[in-house]
């Protein structure tokens, strides 16, 4: 790679279901204000910009040129990126590309939504074959929810499994102040939350949210001048399965996508034995069940095992992986930018910036985003300069 | 048009109609519909490289990134891989209206295929559903069909 890259500063919003008091681009110029001065630098300072949000949610096209006041793109180069759910996190590794190129020295991502100005559902749907999948397909949830079915079904875990998932990662959001859901919730709380589509239920899920992040990337010799402890960029890796539904669904795989994304990004960063290696991990899990499934994919434990690993306190704070610090998605969940604040919050781990939510030691952080059609980014962060 | 809120001054602009598109189904699209129609039953296509048979059929195996040709008879039974009740309402983008809930939502695998047809399963009691069930389609009469996914109405559990 021409040039090492780090993360150097961070920004977001506080998260809301609704934010009326702002336009879109308001909304982005906030957590674009705050990253800037988490690292000390102005508009000036930045080189490129890279923006993402969620294609037909709000019904804006050219977010890139529509954002600019929020962006602060004005006579920059700025590259929209946009691949569902994934988004933040492809935001995120593009901003890597440009400065990793050589060509940029400190480049802005940046991740936005506001559901509350969007059909989620309708617009989510619009990602599903019109001729063959529209029809039946309804959205996020039950798609989820049959890869749910699938796997319940052949590894035994309840809904029970599950619920401690949405337990550990909404009362892990007490300590941030950012996260959008602050109300601590129990077991008994997800069980008897109304069923939108077995076997997944409302607190099973995430909410929608209105907000923003942006990352500033900054090259080898400006990361340092930048930060006291820049997060370093270890690995990243994207992977993108097919586009059918069906075709995706090999469910004796797992998640595939989310599997091969991780094994190239341990490789990358010399990682063989990820639970006990990293620190912490910020996952895009949407829903419960990805909280047990997913985590197997990412070789935190076997097939099968997920449920027996989150039960047993191994992803809690004071767990062999901790997972969420922040509260995760189940927490907070402005689509475009959620992947990305899965990048923020792993890095702000390793810059030890985290408040009452930041883990005592961290070396390796993982992030990872979820998206389209079973499509997985992952990001490794490293304290040493790598 | 703009609507105005609850919240006094702020105020929010919403589109208030659905804007319409057309799709090209393709050879492989249209010949899949055709056979509902004439034969009731299914066609998959079969992937020279990996050999896998894909339903609906397509001219590509996206994996393999090879074109395929020999298309594959099958009948219109299959088992439930995978599903989910649906219960919360929504609106619809191909119709602009509420999608009638509840419904359930199956990944099917044909008899004779290796990936899944998704379509809709003719029961909503989940303690009357469970993975590995088998199912039939339930076609429209042929003189109702149009071309379309829904000239299959749903999948019945048969066992």
């Amino acid at each position: 790679m021409a040039q090492k890259v780090a993360i150097v500063g961070t920004g977001q919003t506080d998260h809301k279901s609704h934010r009326p008091d702002v336009t879109g681009q308001e909304m982005i110029r906030e957590a674009v204000d705050r990253a800037l001065e988490d690292c000390g630098i102005t508009i000036r300072d930045i080189d490129a910009i890279v923006i993402g949000n969620m294609d037909h949610f709000e019904s804006i096209n050219y977010v890139d040129n529509w954002s600019i006041e929020g962006s602060g793109g004005f006579m920059k180069p700025i590259m929209k990126v946009t691949t569902g759910g994934t988004t933040g996190a492809s935001v995120a590794i593009a901003a890597y590309y440009h400065v990793a190129s050589g060509m940029f020295d400190r480049v802005l991502a940046i991740g936005w939504e506001k559901n509350s100005e969007s059909d989620t559902t309708g617009a989510i749907i619009t990602c599903s074959d019109p001729i063959w999948d529209r029809f039946s397909y309804s959205g996020a949830i039950p798609s989820l929810a049959t890869e749910a079915t699938a796997y319940m079904k052949q590894y035994g875990a309840t809904q029970e499994d599950a619920a401690r998932v949405a337990v550990r990662d909404r009362n892990n959001a007490l300590n941030n102040p950012h996260a959008h859901l602050q109300r601590p919730i129990t077991l008994e709380d997800v069980m008897s939350s109304p069923m939108l589509a077995h076997p997944i239920k409302l607190l099973d899920v995430c909410p929608r949210t209105d907000g923003a992040c942006a990352v500033v990337f900054a090259a080898d010799g400006e990361a340092q001048r930048l930060a006291k402890k820049p997060a370093w960029i270890h690995a990243s890796a994207v992977r993108h399965t097919y586009s059918w539904f069906g075709d995706s669904t090999d469910y004796d795989a797992g998640l595939v996508s989310l599997a091969r994304a991780s094994q190239e990004a341990y490789k990358k960063a010399g990682i063989t034995d990820p639970s006990r290696e990293l620190d912490v991990a910020e996952l895009y899990l949407p829903y419960t069940y990805a909280g047990i499934k997913w985590i197997e994919d990412l070789k935190f434990c076997g097939r099968g095992e997920g449920a027996k690993f989150v039960r047993e306190g191994n992803t809690n704070m004071d767990g062999m992986i901790p997972v969420n610090p922040s509260g995760g998605v189940i927490s907070t969940n402005c689509i475009g930018a959620t992947a990305l604040l899965r990048v923020a919050e792993a890095s702000i781990q390793v810059m030890g910036k985290g408040g009452k939510r930041q883990l005592p030691k961290v070396n390796k952080a993982l992030a990872t985003g979820f998206g389209g059609c079973f499509w997985s980014d992952v990001m490794i962060l490293g304290a040493e300069r790598s | 048009m703009t609507t105005e809120r609850d919240y006094d001054k702020l105020l929010t602009v919403a589109l208030d109609k659905a804007m319409p598109y057309d799709w090209s189904i393709g050879l492989h699209g249209s010949m899949f519909f055709q056979e509902i129609r004439e034969n009731q039953r299914f066609v998959g296509i079969r992937c020279p490289q990996c050999k896998k048979v894909y339903v609906p059929p397509r001219r590509v195996c996206g994996p393999c990134y090879t074109e395929m040709d020999e298309l594959v008879p099958l009948s219109d039974t299959g088992t439930l891989r995978a599903f989910s009740v649906v219960n919360y309402p929504f609106i619809d983008p191909n119709t602009g209206g509420q999608r009638p809930v509840p419904y359930t939502y199956g990944y099917i695998q044909m008899d004779g295929a290796d990936n899944i047809f998704s379509h809709i399963i003719n029961e909503t009691d989940v303690s009357k559903i469970e993975v590995g069930m088998r199912l039939k389609a339930v076609f429209k009469p042929k003189e109702k069909m149009q071309g379309h996914i829904t000239d299959i109405i749903h999948f019945d559990i048969i066992s």
